[in-house]
């Protein structure tokens, strides 16, 4: 495989086609939810996500939705993000955020666990992009908006 | 110090075969292969050109036998460096049919831009005296740029309004990429000021009508100041045959060194303008009290220059002048064509011109269904380096409804097998994405 390929490996161009949880969810949370959106922008390259995202009272992450444009990488990671943090608790969402950061500073090299690699899921097929320095940022943009969006609603805090 | 170019173009065509390998030869850096060893297609030279090797020399040489403070002192080193650093300036002056004093060393373009837009706000703060009348802006007065604007031509003029209660309007861009002059006479009217326009679009390549927008601003008694950054490597320059009062350039675009470009100002509005940056080198005589400033273009130049850097810009603007920006500007207009070509490719629109009539060898296109960021990834899969992004033209892609585009861009060292590179790479891109 080249190292194109190992970049745009076909689940990226699947997600990037077929995204999950594409489309801001209106809906106000349920009872005792909390609820945070954030707006992130590649400055450098114009790409955004919004991304919202509904916590239920026992600091899990009931649902995400976001909407956004640009790139395949950026578009699909956010995709792969959305379908990985369904369901998962706070803490696991630091580790898995944790995770995906260490994943894209290994220069395509991986994670070299296999228990963290399980975690990660399909998110893994983005250790192509992280041999292209100027692409870690796209992978990462999804990641940001979470982060800043569950910082927002307040969950963090109170978890 | 020797800046011969080793080619002529012939008088009446583009350059030769044999002209152009010896034009590549000079830069070292064409010599790179990339990504697996293949050969560079170098095709972002509008963000920034490759260096020929005499203007590397001459930076070194600089370094190596020259090296003293330029401007003060009296040892024979520091003539020796003051004479050359000056030598670089006529060159560059004599480059783009400017006189010496009218030539200002900047860090760069958008330095340059700035100092004009600073004059402005520290002549309405009453700097300057009687003779700053002409920088000083009341309320109603207007600034008026265009929408296709790089940032650097943009957002200080921007800034000059929100500081002074100025107000900020703008030529609108048609569906053609080029100016939509159809209200210029609305827009340019007796409240402005400034008339500040790219006279080549760094997206679009479209070439502005300098001479309409210079008698516009004319009538109404408005200053000109010209983003020059794409004209002065491309085409042939004459400041006070356009009749422009200010021109901002780079050198890095034109073959120089990073870290250094050209403020041009008419002399008698060098004269009146107060200086931005203050401090040392930049003035007559000092008291506790006050400061009196020294004639244009010290006045600009406060603090040690970047003088290294000069020199090598010098040294560019020789080596383009000798190898004659008549033969450079059909040698662009040739590979424009050849680049436009990409419009037949399925799926690939371009913004901008479609006819090489007034317009250069930059062309940014999208393809239908991949985003540009995508498109630049497999082209550089194959050796071929595009910019992508917005270029520094944020409200120009706003314009056309789209946030990003892919970038081609030629310089004097490119070929026409370079851009038939780039066109079947792109065919290639929409089959790679399954885009349908």
């Amino acid at each position: 495989m080249s190292t194109l390929e190992q970049m745009y490996q076909q689940v990226i161009l699947d997600h990037a086609k077929h995204p999950v949880g594409r489309g801001l969810v209106d809906a106000a949370p349920g009872q005792g939810h909390l609820a945070g959106e954030s707006h992130q922008v590649n400055p450098t390259c114009g790409d955004e996500v919004t991304l919202r995202v509904d916590v239920t009272p026992d600091g899990a992450v009931a649902g995400v939705s976001w909407d956004g444009q640009g790139c395949s990488i950026s578009q699909a990671s956010v995709s792969v993000m959305a379908t990985l943090v369904e369901g998962a608790s706070l803490d696991e969402v630091a580790r898995l955020d944790g995770l995906f950061h260490d994943l894209m500073s290994s220069r395509g090299k991986g994670l070299d666990d296999d228990d963290a690699e399980d975690a990660l899921g399909d998110a893994t097929v983005f250790t192509g992009v992280s041999q292209y320095p100027a692409r870690i940022k796209c992978a990462l943009l999804g990641w940001a908006a979470l982060k800043d969006s569950l910082a927002r609603s307040g969950a963090l805090a109170t978890s | 110090m020797t800046t011969t170019a080793t080619v002529r173009p012939d008088e009446s065509g583009s350059l030769t075969t044999s002209e152009l390998a010896a034009v590549r030869a000079d830069f070292p850096l064409l010599e790179r292969t990339v990504r697996g060893g293949q050969p560079l297609v170098y095709l972002d030279s509008a963000a920034t050109s490759q260096k020929p090797q005499v203007v590397l020399d001459t930076e070194v040489d600089f370094y190596e036998q020259r090296n003293a403070a330029v401007h003060r002192g009296a040892h024979f080193l520091a003539e020796e460096a003051t004479e050359t650093f000056e030598q670089a300036r006529a060159a560059v002056a004599a480059f783009v049919g400017a006189d010496e004093g009218e030539i200002v060393w900047q860090p760069g373009a958008t330095a340059a831009i700035n100092v004009v837009a600073y004059a402005f706000s520290n002549a309405t703060l009453g700097r300057g005296g009687e003779a700053a009348a002409p920088f000083r802006l009341a309320p109603g007065d207007e600034i008026v740029v265009t929408e296709a604007e790089h940032h650097a031509n943009l957002v200080p003029w921007q800034e000059l309004c929100a500081r002074t209660g100025a107000v900020l309007r703008w030529i609108p861009v048609g569906d053609d990429g080029r100016l939509d002059l159809t209200d210029l006479d609305t827009i340019v009217t007796e409240r402005t000021r400034v008339l500040a326009f790219g006279h080549v679009s760094n997206v679009t390549g479209a070439v502005a009508p300098v001479d309409t927008l210079v008698a516009a601003a004319r009538r109404v008694g408005a200053l000109t100041v010209l983003d020059a950054c794409q004209s002065v490597p491309n085409l042939p320059v004459d400041l006070h045959e356009l009749g422009v009062d200010f021109a901002a350039f780079s050198g890095h675009k034109m073959l120089g060194p990073t870290g250094v470009g050209a403020l041009y100002g008419r002399r008698e509005l060098l004269e009146a303008m107060p200086p931005t940056l203050t401090g040392g080198s930049m003035v007559e005589v000092v008291t506790m009290e006050s400061t009196t400033y020294a004639p244009p273009p010290q006045r600009f130049e406060a603090g040690t220059q970047m003088v290294a850097q000069a020199v090598g810009m010098g040294c560019a603007a020789q080596y383009l002048g000798e190898l004659g920006m008549e033969g450079v500007l059909r040698h662009e207009q040739e590979l424009a064509a050849e680049m436009l070509k990409i419009a037949d490719i399925p799926g690939v629109r371009v913004i901008g011109p479609l006819d090489t009539a007034n317009r250069l060898a930059v062309v940014s296109f999208v393809v239908d269904g991949v985003h540009a960021h995508d498109v630049g990834q497999v082209l550089d899969d194959k050796g071929i380096a595009v910019r992508v992004g917005h270029h520094c033209a944020q409200p120009l892609h706003r314009r056309f409804g789209v946030a990003a585009t892919a970038r081609a861009s030629a310089s004097v060292y490119t070929t026409v097998e370079e851009v038939a590179a780039f066109r079947e790479a792109l065919a290639g891109v929409r089959a790679f994405f399954g885009a349908e």
